[in-house]
Order: structure tokens, then C-alpha cells, then sequence
């Protein structure tokens, strides 16, 4: 036992000829079976810990040095979110984002904003999805302290000038009368609502009147709301001294008030499954678009180790089911998934989703249906779950291979408020799944009596009637105009 | 396993380094970096090996990258490039299968019967019943070789061992396969990446087939953008095989057959047309010799004759205009030279200036200002770089705007791209952002395998990936105006248009595969 330890230890230290030799030894002939290569041990690999420190105001910051190339990121997590708009208001948060950063700051108008950051090939941008609010920085080394200085302004003074909403306006606008233009974007939209009932902040999208009631007085009055530094986590990765960007965070986060502790409302979803079939009717594609699904689980669940290892089985992988049966075997689709998601603090969506040709939907949908009762009738066996395991777990190295995807983790989970050791646990949780605990997931958590099977294409041409699968209810995309009085 | 453009998006994925090494001072220095940690081997069979060494995290990524794209078709087996790379995941005499010599004879079989069926399928007089006999009989035989197949076991040892990102793209320029392994898997890579172009099989070939029109019907018959640029792209080019669409024209892919690719495997795929790069925890002395034994299997081939057709020079503007349920958009594209022309970098900083971020000109004007499109830009290199290809500006319109208005305003600035030199500052700017865009990319084992792999096979020389900023550096204001004065001539340009059609006249759409 102790020679390969010390082997691991020298390819650590010595990054010459001696580490490199020890972690290969080639077989004496080519080999004509993977199985038989002997395969040296992977060197063990040091996580980098972000430092960690919070500031006076609530302000949490975590820190990675990275020296290989003169490069700085800077991500910041604040806690907002579409889902927190009101319903009349739909697009407000996602306005807020984008005039965020394009508005310009009180102490830099937007132009020479633009002008400063291009000029030093330096980016910033800012958006808002539907739980949580982010802002990025990418920037050369040498201009760190200045464009940290910038980054903070944007995120405590922004001007949202009104040049800016109008142009951020007018993109949203011809975004809703874009919505319809690509098969896929409407399947997913509409799936959504669907899943999570269509006003649920999870599912409903902007219209012209929501988008069109929002004025410049919203932006800031959301902003004085949400952006304190209580509610922010700022994680800085690069070349930079730790103690040196501490004291830069100090000095233009420093003296940012901080914010009251509130909780945020919760958002609503339909706990009760809406089982059907809907139809969209779409012209001008030759493939019907299929979604058949309900809702799925959140990340700590119990359950969570044992639908991850399901998933593989089902649709995540080369050796999925998904994959091999309905692609590679039935050729029925070029594209064709699925699987139980998770979400950090609300439930994600169990969904298949397959593309095929007008002529064979309804064996599209047998095939997927097939599938959904496969799981559970022919239950996972020994191998295809020790095949999912090996997946993971041999691959397990890519999950934290570099400073910006370790402090991405470590912020996701400081922000959601799951332990920061996550990806450990996860580890050892779907080491320690069996094949029985498997099954058991798939029988708990896809109900095919449950299903909404929705599907976007052609109205004519399909080998078989909808109606074979259930009462057909007709959805209507068509975009509401605004009224009369018209909107900007 | 899909057609891409030829243009990379790396991931921008950060090295994490546990000895605390300087960061290199500037862009400048990288050339000399890099070559400090990389090898060139060429071996004897003509396969170009570069390992590029970074003793980081313990993983590495490679990209095999194969000299043959679409431009390498003709019509009747357009297509079959990417078709090939389907077939590059099903496997070997070793993998995908519970009895190679059985299976052999078998699939000897189905071909013959696949082959009876396309001639009467295809005769001008074709007769149903016997068509549909020898289908019969195709299909029976298609069944009986599919019980040996152990499908997708490619795949499946390669993700068993702990790959990710297994994948490949095709376009009209080459062909390229590229993955991850956690770094104890070195002779495993050597394995898989030898043996599936030693002796691929083409087994399960006519369903993957059919899973490829399916790709077509996902990626071009059932999208608005993927209809209007086949149909640009088709008419841009007279001549060049740049006209043809990547995935392959329909009609073909009912009609190829796996002797087709066996043949186009064949002429292609030979080592001195590979070039494979392998970036990360490895190093040059220890990985070659594996690579030798394992890849020197591949026996030597004469490269294919270079393409002769070169598209004659543009003479009449062109326009295609696709009438659709979908909103407006606007692109009007400009035959440009290859990349390995030395004006390359001068269309770089006209991209530059007309199109990169919010200080362009296009966003400025049509976007910020006058509020006509939701988005607006150019590009160089479609379908490809390897030939001369086309330079294009796009607009979307905005909610109640027109092609007509963003045409003007896109004619505007490329008006005054020719006739009034760029600013220092825009020089400057264009300088600066080249050089972080290079320092960026390296950041990635599978972006850098990528790069190289495809620099090496473009140019000759891995190097040009840096030395591009040498030629970056030089670019002049009279550059830009002679480059944008030569190109930007109506009877260069080929405009295309959606056009959305009134509600009155709404009708069935895609006019492909009707009744097929």
C-alpha cells in the first residue's frame, strides 16, 4: 500500500518526466477490449478552497487565486428573481437585468461605459432569470482594481437611463413577436405551463401589455429592493493577491448599507398534476415536437442519488434507454431525452421530449409512453446501474478542474443554503445507491397517469389521430395584441 | 454528430494551477510558452500527432481532426462526410458487436439487398410492388445483422471510463472528433481513437440513416434560419461545393449506401489527411510511444487530390426571398478569399468595428439609436475558411420594422467602411480585444486540442493560432478601405430575406417532404 501512495505524492510534486512516467505503464500489445488495459491510478487532486469572508454589511465574499494567465472573473449572486414580479408586470425583472448594465451608472453615462469596458477588452453583464439575479466580470489583470470599481457601481448606482429601457423595451417587444418563430422555444414555453399551471412565475412569459406597463420608475424601485449586500455573493477568481482583492472588495463594497433581512414571498405552482393531451398547431415544420411529463423533485429530496442514477438509465447517457431504443434501434428521432429534474428550491420537471417526423408522431409517442412504463416493468438491472454509477464517478475529476467552476458551486450552494461540502455528499450518495433503491425512485416518481403529452407540428399528416392517446384540448398561441390604446 | 460552423466557441473554462506559477506578461509571450510545452510528431504512416503538456488538473482532452468536409461531396452522396461521422460511433470488428464474423456475412447481406431495392426503387418506371418486395426483403436481412450489434457500445466504454463531452461536428471543411479523459486513461484514448478509424464497420447504417433526416428535418426543414441560409448558401456560390448543405440534400440521404461510405471512408480518411492534438496532463516522451503502437496500425494512403473547382467571380447580385409565417430577417453576404489569405485579419477588424459589442456601428445605428432591429451584426467564414467562403451582415428587424430599412442602414455603414478611414481608437480597440479574445481562449484543454488540431490542418503549423496577432498588429486604415472597397460591390453580393407572409395567405409551410 505504500508504494502507490508515494507514487501519487511524487507525480504531485514533481511535475517533470518521474510523476508522468509512474502514472503510465503501456501494455506489451495492443489490446482489442477497453476492459483489459491495466489502468494506473488517477492521481489524487487537491480542491482549492475558496477563501471565505463576510463584510459588515452582509456582503459574502469567496476567493480563488488563479496565476496561469493574466485573466480576472468576477461573478456576483443576488437574490431576486422573475419569479418575484408581479403578474401584471411579467418581463419587469429581465428588463431590470438587461438596462442594469446598459443604463449606465450616476457617476458614467451608458456611452462612455460601453467605450471604457470594449476599449480595455474588458465585459460586464447582468441579467436576471427566474430565481436568482447575476452579474459578470471579465477583465485583463492589470485593470482588475479599476474595473472592480466599475463592476460596483453598476451594481450599486446603476442610472438606468430611459434611452436604454426604450431600446431594452423594443427588444422585448419584437421578442414576444418572435415567440412563435422556432418549434422549439414554443414546446418548451408552453410545456411549462403545462407543468406548472400558466400563471405560476415558473411557466408565464411576457405579453405587449405586460412588458409595455413597465416604466423606468419600476426599474428603480425594484432595485432599491432587492440589490443590498445582504442579499449579494461576490466570488473573484484570477491573478490576482488575495489579500490585495480583499482589501479592493473593502473598498468599493465596503460602505454599501446594508439592506432589511426579508424573506421573499414564495412563488406558486400547481401542486395537482393536469394530466391530457394539447395540440399547437405549426405548419411550417416537418416534425411534430413532443413533451410528455409532470412535475419532478428538488435537489434534497431523498430521493435525489437514486433519480440521478435513474435519469442515466432512462435518457442520459449512450447507454440510455431514450437513446439506444428510440434512437439508434427505432430511428424514430435524431433528438429524443428525458428524465426527473431537479431544482434547488422548487421542483424541476420530469420531461421526454423527442423530434420526429409527422409521419411516425404517434409511434413517437408509443415509444416514449414505452419507455415511461419500461422503467418500472422492466426494472433497471445490476449492470445498466453499476454502468451509470461508473459514469459518474469516474468522471467525478471534471467537476472541479478549475477556480471558476469551484467558486460557481460553492456560491450556488451558499445562495440556495445547501452544506458547501455538496458535491462530496453527492459523491457518496450515489456511490452507496442500489439497484433496489432504483427502481423504488422510477415506481415513486414518474406516474404515467399523470402525464401531460403535448405536441407542437403539423395539423395533417401523422400516422394516427391524437385521440388514441386521450381527449385532444387545442391550444392557441396566437399573440395577444395589445389593446387599442396601444403601448411603446 | 452535428454540422457546425467552422468557427469554435471554446469553453471558457479556467486552469487551476497548484504550484503558483507568473502569469505570462503579455499575449506576446504565449507563442514562446506554448512552445516550451509542445511536441509535433509525425508518424510514419503520415498521421500529425501535437501534444501540448499542462500538468494541472489530472485530465486531458484531445481532437482528432480529419482533412474532409462537405466540399469533398458531390451531388448524389452529398452528406455523406457527416453520415461517416455517425458512423465513427458504431464501432469496430472489437466494439459493438457479440460476434464479428457472423455479423460480417450478415451485413455483406443487407447490403446487397439494400442495394437491389435503391435500383428499382430509383428506376425512371419504378414498379410499387416489386419495390416494395425488395424492401421487404432489405428490411428481413436488416433485422437478422442488427441481433449481433451491441449498440452504441462505443459510446457507452468511453463514458464507463469516465469521458465527457464525447462528441464530433461536421462541416464543409473537415471533420473533427473530440473528448475528455480523466488523465489515467491515456492508453484507452490511443485504443478507441485508433481503432475506430483502423477498421470502422457500418453497422446499423441505414437507421442512422434515417436518424440523420431526422437531424436535417430538426436542424434545417423545420427552422426559418436553417431554411433561409441553405437556400443563401445555395445561391452565393455557383460552382464551389460550398453550395451544398452540410447535412446532405434529402434526396440523397435516401440513396446513399454504406459502400458509398466505405469508399469516401477510404479515400479520406487516410493518416496524412489526420492531424489529432492532445492538450493536458500528459507528457510528450510517455504518450508517444503508446500513440506509435496504437495509431501506427493505420495503414499509410495517399492523400485525395485537392479540390479543383474554384467559384468563378460574382457578376450579378443575387437574392433569395423566403416567405414564411415567421418574423423578418436580413442578411446580405460578400464572397471573401480563404483564411489562409493574408487580408484575413483586415475582415477581422472590419467585424470589429461594424459589429463586436455595443460600441459597433451596427448596434449603435440600427439597434440603439434608430430602434429598428433587435440585433444586428457580420461574420466571416461561411460554410467554411478553407476555400473562399462569404462575409455576411445580419439583422433581425424589430416589432413594426422592415428589411427595407435595416437594408439601408446596413448599406450605410458599409458605405462609409469604404470611404472614410476607421479612427486610432477603433484601431486600438481592435487590437486590444484580439489579444484578450486569444488569452481567453487558451484557457481550456478542449478549446486548445480543438484549435490546434484545426490550425495545424488549415495552415500546416500549429503557430498561426498565435502569429495571427503579429498579422493582427499590422493592419492599417488603408487596409480596411482598399479590403471593404475590393469586397462590398453590389454584383459581389447575394442578399437573403424573410419576408413575413400577410395572415390571409397563411398556408402549409415547409415545402419538403410532403408525401414521402
Amino acid at each position: 500500500m505504500r508504494g502507490p501512495r508515494l507514487e501519487t505524492l511524487r507525480s504531485l510534486i514533481l511535475w517533470g518526466a518521474v510523476g508522468a512516467l509512474l502514472l503510465v505503464q503501456p501494455a506489451a500489445a495492443q489490446v482489442t477490449d477497453a476492459d483489459a488495459i491495466d489502468y494506473p491510478p488517477l492521481p489524487s487532486f487537491e480542491t482549492p478552497k475558496p477563501e471565505r469572508v463576510t463584510l459588515a454589511n452582509g456582503l459574502v465574499v469567496m476567493l480563488l487565486e488563479d496565476h496561469e494567465l493574466p485573466l480576472v472573473d468576477v461573478r456576483a449572486m443576488v437574490r431576486t428573481g422573475s419569479r418575484l414580479e408581479p403578474a401584471e408586470k411579467v418581463g419587469l425583472a429581465d428588463l431590470v437585468g438587461r438596462v442594469l448594465r446598459s443604463g449606465g451608472t450616476e457617476s458614467m453615462p451608458s456611452d462612455e461605459l460601453d467605450d471604457l469596458l470594449e476599449d480595455r477588452a474588458a465585459s460586464i453583464e447582468t441579467f436576471i432569470g427566474i430565481d436568482s439575479g447575476a452579474a459578470f466580470m471579465s477583465c485583463l489583470a492589470d485593470d482588475f482594481p479599476e474595473m472592480l470599481g466599475v463592476f460596483a457601481d453598476i451594481l450599486r448606482r446603476p442610472a438606468f437611463e430611459q434611452a436604454k429601457l426604450d431600446v431594452a423595451k423594443n427588444q422585448a417587444m419584437s421578442a414576444i413577436a418572435r415567440q412563435n418563430d422556432n418549434v422549439n422555444a414554443v414546446a418548451a414555453r408552453e410545456f411549462q405551463e403545462l407543468i406548472y399551471g400558466s400563471e405560476s412565475p415558473y411557466a408565464r412569459s411576457a405579453t405587449y401589455a405586460t412588458v409595455g406597463a413597465v416604466s423606468r420608475d419600476d426599474l428603480v424601485a425594484w432595485h432599491r429592493k432587492y440589490f443590498h449586500p445582504n442579499r449579494v455573493i461576490l466570488g473573484l477568481a484570477g491573478d490576482f493577491d488575495v489579500q490585495e482583492a480583499r482589501e479592493l472588495v473593502a473598498k468599493v463594497f465596503g460602505d454599501w448599507p446594508r439592506g432589511p433581512d426579508v424573506d421573499d414571498p414564495e412563488a406558486g405552482y400547481r401542486k395537482e398534476p393536469a394530466p391530457g393531451v394539447f395540440f399547437i398547431e405549426k405548419n411550417d415544420v416537418t416534425q411534430s415536437t413532443v413533451g410528455i411529463g409532470h412535475l419532478g423533485i428538488t435537489r434534497d429530496n431523498p430521493d435525489f442519488y437514486a433519480v440521478e442514477l435513474m435519469n442515466q438509465v432512462l435518457g442520459g447517457s449512450f447507454a440510455a434507454r431514450l437513446f439506444t431504443r428510440v434512437r439508434s434501434q427505432k430511428a424514430l428521432a435524431y433528438n429524443v431525452g428525458g428524465g426527473v429534474r431537479s431544482d434547488w428550491d422548487h421542483p424541476g420537471v420530469f420531461q421526454m421530449t423527442l423530434n420526429t417526423k409527422t409521419e411516425t408522431t404517434a409511434a413517437g409517442i408509443d415509444a416514449l409512453l414505452a419507455e415511461a412504463k419500461n422503467i418500472t416493468a422492466e426494472p433497471p438491472t445490476d449492470e445498466e446501474v453499476e454502468r451509470a454509477r461508473s459514469g459518474i464517478l469516474n468522471s467525478f475529476v471534471f467537476r472541479a478542474i478549475s477556480t471558476r467552476q469551484i467558486l460557481d458551486q460553492q456560491m450556488t450552494y451558499q445562495y440556495f443554503g445547501y452544506p458547501l461540502d455538496w458535491q462530496e455528499r453527492y459523491r457518496k450518495g450515489i456511490e452507496s445507491v442500489t439497484t433496489a433503491e432504483v427502481l423504488r425512485a422510477a415506481e415513486k416518481h414518474i406516474h404515467p397517469d399523470r402525464f401531460a403529452i403535448l405536441v407542437v407540428g403539423p395539423k395533417e399528416g401523422r400516422d394516427r389521430p391524437l385521440s388514441d392517446f386521450g381527449e385532444v384540448r387545442t391550444i392557441d398561441i396566437t399573440i395577444p395584441e395589445p389593446a387599442a390604446s396601444g403601448t411603446k | 454528430m452535428r454540422p457546425a460552423p467552422a468557427r469554435i466557441h471554446c469553453l471558457a473554462v479556467a486552469l487551476f494551477l497548484l504550484t503558483a506559477a507568473a502569469a505570462p506578461a503579455a499575449v506576446e509571450d504565449l507563442l514562446a510558452e506554448f512552445e516550451s510545452k509542445t511536441t509535433v510528431r509525425v508518424l510514419d504512416n503520415g498521421w500529425t500527432f501535437i501534444i501540448v503538456e499542462r500538468p494541472t488538473a489530472p485530465v486531458f482532452s484531445f481532437a482528432t481532426v480529419v482533412n474532409v468536409g462537405a466540399a469533398q461531396e458531390v451531388p448524389g452522396i452529398t452528406g455523406l462526410a457527416h453520415m461517416f461521422e455517425h458512423m465513427a460511433f458504431k464501432g469496430t470488428p472489437n466494439i459493438g458487436t457479440t460476434d464479428y464474423g457472423a455479423e460480417k456475412k450478415a451485413l455483406e447481406e443487407v447490403e446487397a439487398a439494400y442495394q437491389a431495392y435503391e435500383m428499382a426503387r430509383r428506376a425512371p418506371r419504378a414498379d410499387p410492388a416489386e419495390v416494395a418486395r425488395l424492401h421487404a426483403a432489405f428490411k428481413k436481412k436488416e433485422a437478422a445483422a442488427g441481433k449481433y450489434a451491441v449498440t452504441n457500445e462505443f459510446g457507452q466504454i468511453v463514458e464507463r471510463y469516465g469521458g465527457v463531452g464525447l462528441n464530433a461536428f461536421t462541416n464543409s471543411d473537415m471533420t473533427a472528433y473530440a473528448y475528455s479523459f480523466p488523465a489515467n486513461r491515456v492508453e484507452l484514448f490511443a485504443f478507441l481513437e485508433s481503432e475506430r478509424f483502423l477498421h470502422p464497420v457500418f453497422r446499423e447504417f441505414y437507421k442512422e440513416r434515417d436518424v440523420v433526416r431526422e437531424e436535417r428535418r430538426l436542424r434545417t426543414e423545420s427552422q426559418p434560419l436553417g431554411r433561409l441560409v441553405e437556400q443563401v448558401l445555395a445561391t452565393a456560390f455557383f460552382a464551389h461545393p460550398y453550395k451544398q448543405p452540410v447535412v446532405g440534400y434529402s434526396s440523397d440521404l435516401q440513396a446513399f449506401t454504406a459502400t458509398d461510405a466505405d469508399q469516401f471512408y477510404r479515400r479520406n480518411y487516410v493518416p496524412s489527411n489526420m492531424v489529432t492534438a492532445v492538450v493536458g496532463h500528459v507528457k510528450a516522451e510517455t504518450i508517444l510511444p503508446i500513440i506509435e503502437k496504437y495509431f501506427g496500425r493505420v495503414p499509410a494512403g495517399d492523400k485525395p487530390p485537392p479540390l479543383a473547382t474554384v467559384e468563378p467571380p460574382q457578376i450579378a447580385a443575387r437574392q433569395v426571398t423566403l416567405v414564411e409565417a415567421a418574423q423578418p430577417v436580413y442578411l446580405e453576404m460578400f464572397h471573401q478569399p480563404s483564411v489562409t489569405h493574408p487580408d484575413q485579419e483586415i475582415y477581422t477588424a472590419i467585424n470589429d468595428v461594424l459589429a463586436n459589442g455595443r460600441t459597433s456601428r451596427l448596434y449603435r445605428k440600427l439597434v440603439r439609436d434608430q430602434k429598428i432591429a433587435i440585433s444586428a451584426g457580420s461574420f466571416s467564414g461561411i460554410p467554411g475558411t478553407k476555400y473562399p467562403s462569404l462575409w455576411g451582415a445580419f439583422a433581425f428587424p424589430a416589432r413594426g420594422h422592415t428589411n427595407e430599412e435595416v437594408q439601408a442602414s446596413i448599406r450605410e455603414e458599409i458605405e462609409r467602411i469604404k470611404t472614410e478611414p476607421v479612427s486610432d481608437g477603433d484601431l486600438e480597440r481592435f487590437r486590444t480585444r484580439a489579444k484578450a479574445d486569444l488569452l481567453r481562449q487558451v484557457r481550456s484543454n478542449f478549446g486548445l486540442a480543438l484549435q490546434f488540431a484545426i490550425t495545424e490542418t488549415l495552415w500546416g503549423d500549429w503557430r498561426e493560432l498565435f502569429r495571427s496577432i503579429d498579422r493582427i498588429e499590422k493592419v492599417t486604415k488603408d487596409d480596411i478601405l482598399r479590403v471593404a472597397r475590393e469586397t462590398f460591390q453590389p454584383a459581389n453580393r447575394t442578399v437573403g430575406m424573410i419576408v413575413t407572409e400577410e395572415p390571409a395567405t397563411a398556408g402549409s409551410g415547409s415545402q419538403e417532404e410532403k408525401s414521402r
